[in-house]
């Protein structure tokens, strides 16, 4: 394992900002802390990067001991590269002196050369000689990965490297970061409050809310197997339905019953509430069970209808773009999850 | 997130280090600014009721309304020119605006006393003005006199407007336009619109602008003493100098910081007004077109106050420089002018210093009371000269004697230890008390506006300590260091009571040279080591034109 974290927390005052987080990633793989803000993902990186020291548990990266209660390594010494949420580019420096800043023990020429092989793969070869604020946005948060990166780090810290981009240059930023540090096999720790973003650059993504770590797994298995609601909610759309567990895999519901190949260890006979995410509603003209549609998106290759059943209740559907309805119309549905995903009935 | 943070972060260091989180230095730093206002309060206890009924008897009620009318008249008259100039400018367009914009702040650069002696010897009877008129009328006893109360305000307002201008310039530029159309397309009269709508919102900064014009006026030395117009601060000189009273200097300066408190008082208040107003940046509206005799009464109107605020008084400083240059600028003359670089180079060099040692204190700790102490340290600005004078030499003569009396007791004699008050040491010390926040506020803002998340970086990348001074902060620093320096230099160099009254035998620099020859009334005379001062003071307002002109 390259980074481990044992029970880490952090206090401040009477609040623990991280609180008990554990995770472990492998070498070469990117992991991404996710949660809205206040939720201790930022504390937690900068507890890695050993910019704050812990209160309880141990950090660990290739085996050495970075931070403990009683000892916390210097930030200097731990050899991770780190890009800022407001980039923190050195204004006074071009961009590849910028670069060469953190490269330390080679000659001019060698360091020169190093800092233009990184420009080259982050795409801004021929920008060497401009200054950070000639530079857009994205530019900018491009020099400083290849900063970040030129001193070969054992880790790459990413603080929220994305949320000064505006959307557009969000994902296609996101898509190339991936495939740099996927093409320098740097194994890396993204924070981030936007789930799209943690799951088109990570592998492993952990659901962090108060301080507590909810859920690390990868971005399939957060979607489709929340480990608690707060990730179901989190991750993804979708609804509760109220529910009584039949069997293993069966959950019957108003809609009828349920079944799925679920592995969720429930008691039968105990209420729950079930998950449906929109793509586990389908629209189906030939079903009998029928919803009024109360809200309709379009999304140009998919409708978003927002349902409204006999009882009250509202589903999601997501519908191709064929199927145009009307707000008040009736349409046929069918429920078919493939995996059930019920959580405690909420009182 | 990222603000709780960085305010934990400074804990966690400190907590490490020690338990005491208020680095020594920042208290030393506080000293000369406690020390003179903890004398002058003191004094109130040491009460001699002999002094005090000569005071009350002889100096207050003149003193007193000489101030009291003095301020209220050049807060009246500053405001006014301040707030309409300011008004013009920023959302009217009239012929030579663009000129008047910078124009208007050259008058920062001409210290009030220059420009009293000037408009003295210029509009006296015996001046050249009353003399031209005398030839072609055969009288001007209908001119009305300078030296009065009235010439005093004139020559202050026309000093100290700039003030006003600047920050009530910069609120109606940032105000925008917007606000003003949208009131009109709310049925608003143009004319109603900047009575309801424009003043309403620029009130804090003007009402700020005004309260920075009322703390000079109660400072000013210089201006009054040309016109032997008694205010506090010329008592508070005679005082000390003439009637040798440590006790009544002491306590007319107690009287004089009360006044300025309430200065002090208003301008906090009106800053923490200017916090609600929004100021939305980037609304431009289109300027209001002035018409006809609008136009070139606009033009003709900034045109005055910048004729009578600078161009004629740098003219006629010149026109008398050139006249005595060939006499006066001898060894003596080049004498003043080494003794006030020296002085305003020490004093730049020590209060940089002492700036970033405070700068870094606040940047490393970061604990509430290490902001106070700083806030502490760079209050001396708002005290005036005089004040600050006798309440800086009062405690040194007492240490002076102290130890002298303590090295004859010990070696029988005390004859080769300096006096104390007679070293440069009184002189930086008071200077530091006055200028810190001049010095301390560019060197604060440079460093914070370097990150703490590009000191994280360099952190990531290997580089702390003192290659982190010097490969980050340093080139980063340097403009802000520079213009500290500068601004505190130029300062120092238009000084006048606190050189006057602190220096060291012999200390003779430009700025005294002026007020004797301006106190044998030989205007002609004062005029040169004048230019050399207003030069010097150029540099900082065309700086200061240079970024305003950033605003606009």
């Amino acid at each position: 394992m390259w980074l481990e974290l044992e029970h880490v927390s952090r206090r401040f005052g009477a609040r623990a900002a991280v609180n008990g987080v554990t995770f472990r990633l492998p070498r070469g793989s990117i992991g991404c802390l996710l949660g809205p803000s206040g939720c201790g993902k930022t504390t937690a990186l900068r507890c890695i990067a050993g910019f704050e020291s812990v209160d309880e548990g141990s950090i660990r990266a290739h085996g050495r001991l970075l931070s403990t209660p009683q000892f916390t390594a210097p930030p200097e010494t731990r050899q991770f590269g780190m890009v800022f949420q407001d980039y923190a580019l050195f204004p006074h420096l071009s961009v590849l002196e910028n670069v060469a800043f953190g490269l330390h023990g080679l000659d001019r020429a060698a360091r020169r050369r190093r800092a233009g092989d990184m420009l080259a793969t982050v795409g801004l070869a021929d920008y060497g000689a401009a200054y950070p604020h000639q530079l857009s946005g994205g530019q900018q948060q491009r020099v400083a990965l290849a900063r970040a990166l030129a001193p070969e780090p054992t880790l790459v810290l990413l603080d929220e490297p994305f949320s000064s981009l505006d959307v557009d240059l969000r994902e296609r930023l996101g898509f190339e970061v991936r495939s740099i540090l996927k093409a320098l096999n740097a194994t890396a720790l993204l924070v981030t409050h936007d789930q799209q973003e943690a799951f088109a650059v990570a592998d492993m993504v952990g659901v962090m809310r108060e301080g507590r770590l909810e859920q690390w797994a990868a971005p399939y298995q957060l979607y489709h197997q929340p480990a608690t609601r707060f990730v179901a909610d989190f991750i993804g759309q979708g609804v509760f339905i109220p529910g009584e567990v039949l069997a293993e895999g069966a959950v019957r519901t108003e809609l009828g019953v349920v079944r799925a190949d679920g592995r969720a260890k429930w008691r039968v006979g105990s209420h729950v509430d079930l998950l449906l995410r929109p793509d586990d509603v389908i629209h189906d003209d030939s079903s009998l069970l029928r919803a009024e549609v109360r809200q309709r998106a379009f999304r140009g290759a998919e409708f978003l209808y927002t349902l409204r059943l006999p009882s009250g209740a509202q589903l999601l559907s997501l519908a191709p773009s064929h199927h145009d309805h009307a707000v008040g119309e009736h349409i046929g549905i069918r429920i078919e999850p493939d995996h059930v995903v019920a959580f405690d009935r909420e009182s | 997130m990222a603000v709780d943070a960085a305010v934990v972060h400074g804990h966690a260091r400190g907590e490490r280090r020690r338990r005491w989180p208020i680095p020594a230095f920042v208290l030393l730093l506080c000293v000369p600014a406690i020390a003179p206002l903890a004398i002058v309060v003191g004094s109130i206890a040491g009460h001699d009721p002999e002094v005090w009924s000569h005071l009350s008897r002889y100096v207050l009620p003149e003193v007193v309304t000489n101030t009291v009318l003095l301020v209220v008249g050049v807060a009246l008259a500053a405001g006014c020119l301040g707030a309409g100039l300011a008004w013009l400018i920023a959302m009217c367009d009239f012929p030579g605006r663009r000129f008047f914009d910078w124009a208007l702040l050259l008058p920062l650069a001409i210290p009030a006393y220059v420009l009293a002696f000037v408009a003295v010897g210029f509009l006296d009877y015996a001046g050249p003005l009353q003399s031209g008129l005398r030839a072609v009328f055969g009288s001007s006893d209908w001119f009305p006199s300078i030296r009065s109360r009235g010439g005093v305000i004139l020559v202050l307002s026309l000093t100290l407007y700039p003030y006003v201008y600047l920050l009530a310039r910069g609120a109606f530029l940032t105000q925008g336009r917007c606000a003003l159309e949208a009131a009109q397309t709310l049925g608003l009269s143009r004319a109603a619109a900047v009575w309801r709508i424009a003043l309403p919102m620029a009130r804090p900064w003007i009402a700020a602008g005004v309260a920075l014009v009322c703390m000079e006026t109660l400072a000013d030395f210089g201006a009054v003493s040309v016109f032997n117009y008694n205010t506090f601060t010329t008592a508070i000189y005679r005082a000390w100098s003439g009637m040798f009273s440590t006790q009544a200097a002491l306590e007319l300066a107690a009287i004089l910081m009360l006044f300025v408190l309430l200065a002090l008082l208003l301008e906090r208040r009106s800053r923490a007004g200017a916090r609600f107003v929004a100021r939305d940046a980037a609304c431009e509206g289109r300027r209001i077109q002035l018409r006809g005799a609008a136009r070139w009464m606009a033009a003709g109107g900034a045109a005055m106050v910048f004729t009578a605020a600078f161009a004629a008084p740098v003219l006629q400083l010149l026109l008398w420089a050139a006249k005595h240059a060939s006499s006066d600028i001898d060894a003596r003359y080049w004498g003043y002018a080494a003794r006030s670089m020296l002085l305003a180079g020490s004093a730049a060099l020590v209060i940089v210093g002492a700036s970033v040692m405070l700068a870094y204190a606040l940047r490393r700790e970061g604990h509430w009371i290490s902001r106070v102490l700083v806030r502490i340290a760079t209050m001396g600005y708002a005290v005036p000269g005089t004040v600050l004078a006798v309440g800086i030499l009062v405690p040194l003569i007492a240490l002076n004697n102290a130890v002298h009396d303590a090295a004859r007791a010990l070696f029988g004699t005390s004859a080769g230890i300096p006096l104390l008050q007679g070293t440069l040491l009184g002189v930086l010390l008071a200077y530091m008390a006055r200028f810190l926040a001049v010095g301390f506020s560019p060197v604060e803002s440079g460093l914070q506006r370097i990150t703490r998340s590009v000191d994280e970086a360099a952190a990531s990348l290997g580089v702390v300590g003192s290659a982190l001074v010097r490969r980050v902060h340093a080139p980063l620093l340097r403009t802000s260091l520079a213009t500290a320096a500068l601004l505190v230099f130029v300062d120092v160099m238009k000084e006048m009571p606190i050189t006057l009254i602190t220096r060291p035998f012999g200390w003779d620099t430009l700025a005294v040279r002026v007020y004797e020859m301006t106190a044998n009334g030989e205007w002609e005379r004062a005029a040169l080591p004048a230019v050399a001062i207003v030069l010097v003071g150029l540099v900082p307002a065309a700086l200061l034109t240079r970024r305003s002109a950033h605003v606009a």
